[in-house]
């Protein structure tokens, strides 16, 4: 075995373009499930970006004589009981979730990267003082605190994207954390430290790699965990407000006493809940398998 | 082993006081004043009183930071929460009534969960890449990407247009009769258990695949111990370490799906419990129930982090 002394520089380094193109390649060869969950996120954010070309309505356009219409050639979805394309309301519902899921889950990352290397890393009183704000922040369940600060602060898309981000971002440090416990604990750690290494060194250049695994992973489930949660809220009115075509919103209020009389109202938002979530998830899986540099050769 | 323990009880102290802190606070930031509501409600006769008398009547009109000792040194001192500012009854009676309710319906996710995800984590790892690998794996996703309440809506909408069937919601008590009792919590369960079972199932897989690549499960192969020993004695040992930190993560994300599922489903649990009490802004509901998830939650991953030591002696507390 072959010890990384801090000095040496890393192999492999890849020039971004090749690598761009050369990930593609290996994506679509080798990884049939994840490049099918890339593509149906390039379609999810295409639809994202440009729902107001797309959409063949409004999404608040209201037509009394087409209510509660089954999915037929002039709506691809059918209609609600208000009369509103179903399709065109699912297109603006992916612009909000495009919105709100890659930016609190970004948002979520940083958070827990942060606290979980630091805190990992450093161990002794700071990791014992940020473990009891952990766990005094992670007693709370989610939807309380969404409920709480939502009314709080009033519902909008802002302050969902703030409490969510925050909300899984110190929840999720503890996955980092527990990883890092044990990186630090290898050779090339105490390596570095014997050389002379600096703190922001050792912990960007000796520990994040090294936990990028559990890092990828926990990006793409807080993708899907953050549009799944929004969704959540606005099933209990308490997510951007109406008129707004959030997938989760349409599922609930005054919608869900129709849908025993237009089953498709029921259909469409879960289903485009669904989809978009399990794509982004089995793409991140794939990324994980294609880009840990330590997974690289097991094949 | 023994000091860690001892040192991490007397850590619980100051979570639990965060914790107490951050409830009292947050709850007491809900703007609507429920002396507005009680004013303006014919039923209880608020309109006999004034306002000051009410405030009085409530404690409100104490400082917050009376309210507050006073709060946690009457459940410290006499186990009580106080009232309800609505029914007048206990807090505490009503809570531990509806606790019951919650944790059958946790503790049933949680099974549902283990059950499933483990053995197929483990699987889809030692099968890495294989069909059995992506099929495992894409139903396994699929069931993380289904929306609870999606699902319990389907569940409540199709069998009734279908077949005119539809899940009971006259709630029975597992004293009452455990076996109606089973049958109706099943559904809820299942539906919670789904999405924790996926991800107990991606970390297994994820961390599987990283401790079958380490020196000591090569030795392990090359000495000539057999593969099924080798993955369950020396690799799912390993591997399961940050499964556990998922349990304790997962508690209040359980209990958050308990709500959904209780409202969905009409289960008289804690989850209703909570949503009438903020819907209502009945302050003393909200902070015990608060308080008591809260609680439970601190106490699990204690147990979860010393559970560390006994699964890993590598990692080390100094």
């Amino acid at each position: 075995m072959v010890a990384v002394v801090d000095t040496v520089r890393p192999p492999r380094r890849r020039q971004p373009a090749a690598g761009v193109v050369g990930f593609m390649v290996r994506l679509f060869r080798d990884k049939p499930l994840g490049a099918f969950g890339f593509v149906v996120c390039a379609i999810f954010l295409f639809c994202g970006i440009f729902a107001d070309i797309l959409a063949p309505y409004g999404f608040n356009q209201i037509s009394p004589v087409n209510r509660l219409k089954p999915p037929s050639e002039k709506f691809w979805l059918g209609t609600d009981n208000l009369g509103r394309d179903m399709l065109s309301r699912c297109l603006y519902g992916a612009q909000l979730s495009v919105i709100i899921g890659l930016s609190a889950a970004a948002l979520a990352t940083v958070v827990s990267v942060f606290i979980g290397i630091v805190s990992g890393y450093l161990g002794g009183k700071f990791d014992m003082i940020m473990q009891r704000f952990v766990d005094a922040w992670m007693s709370f369940p989610d939807l309380i605190i969404l409920i709480v600060v939502v009314s709080v602060v009033g519902p909008g898309m802002g302050p969902v994207i703030v409490i969510l981000g925050l909300l899984y971002g110190i929840g999720g440090s503890r996955i980092i954390r527990g990883a890092v416990l044990s990186v630090r604990e290898n050779a090339y750690v105490h390596a570095a430290q014997s050389t002379g290494a600096s703190l922001p060194r050792i912990l960007w250049r000796h520990i994040l790699p090294n936990v990028m695994a559990p890092v990828i992973v926990l990006f793409t489930t807080r993708v899907g965990a953050v549009i799944l949660a929004e969704s959540g809220l606005a099933f209990l009115g308490l997510g951007v407000p109406p008129p707004a075509p959030t997938w989760g919103g349409m599922l609930s209020g005054s919608g869900r006493s129709f849908m025993y009389l237009a089953p498709w109202l029921a259909l469409a938002p879960g289903l485009c809940i669904t989809i978009v979530v399990y794509a982004i998830n089995v793409f991140g899986d794939a990324l994980r398998d294609l880009l840990d540099p330590r997974m690289r050769g097991s094949r | 082993m023994q000091a860690y323990i001892v040192r991490r009880l007397l850590a619980l102290i100051p979570t639990l006081i965060f914790a107490s802190l951050i409830v009292f606070i947050t709850v007491r930031l809900i703007p609507g004043d429920v002396i507005d509501l009680m004013l303006s409600s014919n039923d209880i006769g608020a309109d006999k009183k004034s306002r000051a008398q009410l405030e009085a009547a409530l404690g409100l009109d104490q400082p917050m930071v009376t309210q507050y000792f006073r709060w946690i040194g009457a459940l410290l001192f006499e186990g009580s929460l106080g009232l309800s500012l609505w029914q007048n009854t206990p807090v505490m009676e009503e809570i531990l009534h509806r606790l019951p309710i919650t944790f059958e319906l946790g503790i049933m996710g949680l099974v549902v969960a283990l059950i499933v995800g483990i053995p197929i984590g483990v699987y889809s790892a030692v099968a890495q890449d294989t069909v059995g690998d992506y099929v495992t794996r894409s139903f396994a996703i699929l069931a993380l990407a289904l929306p609870g309440f999606w699902v319990g809506t389907l569940v409540m909408v199709f069998p009734s247009i279908w077949w005119g069937w539809s899940p009971d919601v006259k709630f029975t008590s597992f004293t009452q009769d455990p076996l109606k009792n089973l049958a109706q919590m099943v559904i809820p369960a299942l539906i919670l258990g789904k999405a924790f079972s996926a991800v107990t199932m991606r970390l297994t897989r994820t961390m599987m695949l990283e401790v079958m690549r380490q020196d000591y499960i090569r030795t392990a192969l090359a000495k000539g111990l057999a593969t099924r020993t080798t993955i369950l004695r020396h690799a799912l040992r390993n591997a399961l370490i940050p499964v556990v930190t998922l349990v304790g993560l997962q508690a209040p994300v359980l209990v958050g799906g308990a709500v959904i599922m209780e409202q969905i489903f009409v289960i008289p649990g804690m989850g209703l419990l909570l949503l009438e009490a903020v819907s209502q802004r009945d302050y003393p509901i909200i902070t015990g129930v608060f308080l008591i998830v809260g609680v439970a939650v601190v106490l699990i991953n204690l147990l979860v982090d010393l559970s560390y030591g006994l699964l890993d002696p590598k990692v080390r507390y100094r």
